[in-house]
């Protein structure tokens, strides 16, 4: 006769290690692993701080997104102590994880001895469904779904990059979207800028892309600017933000951003387009070059063509804009390598794709001092701006 | 011959072409070489004081020259100039 689930239990239990609660306390501050393999409905009801959720149904497939290394200290717990024995059974045997241990009495006992509890913040049902792709994802899950619903980004323009990024940023979750713009839908923009549409052609661009937004995602809110970003407004816009993404077509006004965002340590995702190709780079405080160390004077106005004179392929930005907000997301997460201190090269003709390294440049006029040495006076300026505005215009 | 990478604003000063080669041992050579064959690009590369203009990167394969030897640096037949203007273009 084939052995009770209770004394297969006992089997099991007696083959691998347990570790009372008190100890678990100490290991998680010495570098284990602590792995919750509830349900999601029973880790949303609070969880060991610092742990990650797996749930005993996803075990083999998910637990290399929470332990990738075979040979690190994992400590498994449930409710009571007894799905995470035989998740441990798992581990060892047919995973192959070395030190594996399972918390003798669950979250239960824990929480009797009077232990920290996570609470995580709930996600409505509807949530947990629009997010479902992500929540899969161990470099997303909930805590960085969480973090897409609380991050602010800024958008300067909602013409060809800032469109699709736009789109894919609501899609994404990002909680608020700032949208700056003081233009009005016309038919030419309509090859690319895809958050817009036919019948709203004469309507103002910011509002036309909160329709979208809000009919695409009405977990993100919209805050709307029908200006254009200059030296009078900036520092009244960014401050909030945590992130900018900038499709400026102007040099005087990249440079004005710049000058802001390193001053208020806000990191810019910045991209430019022109015919077929595209550039695009991370300008992160601090932490990275700002744009004045890439660029530290702009062109003379005629090699710093826009591109409503010299034409855009309209998929560029398309491409361009979604790097950009693949970037967002990335910095919002924390996940990955951010295009900080490099520039990618985009030349959509040939198909190709090639970097530079951008440095940091110890004498930049900027970034070289500290935030609260920079002044008003100070913001956007470069030695011949008059004379770059007089023959840009 | 070095290979060098001319940007959307420059291809109408070498003829519309993407990309040209040209012979030298240094950055210098190079650029100056490409100036001689295509005098229009002259003022858009180089400063007065024969210099690079401020506003124009130069990358050997993908580092900066001037964290390199600047015009000073040495270019061997493989390698790759990438020509890096300023681009602003995208809200509208």
């Amino acid at each position: 006769m084939s052995p009770s689930g209770a004394e297969v239990l006992r089997q099991i239990k007696s083959r691998i290690d347990e570790v009372d609660p008190a100890v678990v306390r100490e290991q998680v501050t010495n570098g284990a692993v602590v792995v919750d393999v509830r349900e999601a409905e029973e880790w949303s009801t609070g969880h060991i701080p610092g742990a990650k959720h797996v749930p005993k149904s996803y075990l083999e497939s998910r637990i290399e997104g929470a332990a990738p290394d075979r040979s690190q200290h994992v400590i498994l717990y449930c409710q009571s102590g007894n799905r995470s024995a035989w998740a441990a059974r798992t581990l060892i045997d047919d995973l192959g994880y070395e030190f594996v241990e399972s918390m003798t009495g669950g979250i239960t006992l824990w929480k009797d001895r009077g232990y920290d509890v996570e609470q995580p913040r709930a996600m409505t049902a509807e949530q947990r469904e629009r997010y479902s792709r992500h929540l899969l994802l161990p470099e997303v899950g909930v805590d960085g779904q969480q973090k897409l619903l609380d991050a602010k980004v800024l958008l300067l323009g909602a013409g060809g990059l800032g469109s699709p990024a736009a789109l894919y940023l609501a899609a994404a979750g990002v909680g608020t979207l700032g949208i700056v713009d003081d233009d009005e839908v016309d038919l030419s923009n309509l090859q690319r800028q895809v958050i817009h549409s036919s019948e709203r052609i004469g309507m103002p661009k910011v509002d036309s892309a909160e329709q979208t937004i809000t009919a695409l995602n009405p977990d993100v809110s919209v805050n709307k600017y029908p200006v254009r970003i200059g030296p009078d407004n900036i520092m009244d816009i960014l401050p909030g933000y945590d992130i900018v993404v900038d499709g400026l077509d102007n040099f005087p006004t990249r440079y004005l951003l710049n000058d802001a965002s390193v001053r208020l340590k806000i990191p810019v995702v910045s991209a430019a387009i022109l015919g077929f190709e595209g550039q695009l780079s991370v300008f992160k405080p601090y932490d990275g070059p700002c744009y004045r160390c890439l660029f530290p004077v702009p062109p003379p106005a005629e090699l710093a063509p826009s591109c409503g004179a010299n034409g855009v392929l309209g998929v560029l930005p398309g491409t361009m804009g979604l790097l950009q907000a693949t970037e967002v997301i990335k910095l919002i997460l924390g996940e990955g390598e951010p295009l900080v201190g490099r520039l990618l090269m985009y030349d959509a003709l040939a198909a190709r794709v090639s970097e530079v390294k951008v440095r940091r440049d110890p004498e930049c006029p900027i970034c070289s001092r500290e935030p609260e040495e920079i002044s008003d006076e100070e913001l956007g300026v470069f030695p011949d701006y008059e004379a770059f505005c007089a023959g840009a215009h | 011959m070095a290979t060098i990478r001319i940007p959307p604003v420059l291809r109408p000063s070498v003829g519309g072409e993407k990309e040209l080669t040209a012979d030298g041992g240094s950055v210098g050579e190079i650029l100056r070489s490409v100036a001689t064959t295509h005098p229009e690009t002259e003022s858009q590369l180089f400063a007065a004081d024969g210099g690079l203009n401020r506003y124009v990167n130069v990358y050997l394969n993908d580092e900066d020259v001037r964290v390199l030897d600047g015009l000073d640096t040495s270019v061997g037949a493989s390698d790759t100039l990438v020509i890096l203007p300023a681009m602003a273009g995208g809200a509208n």
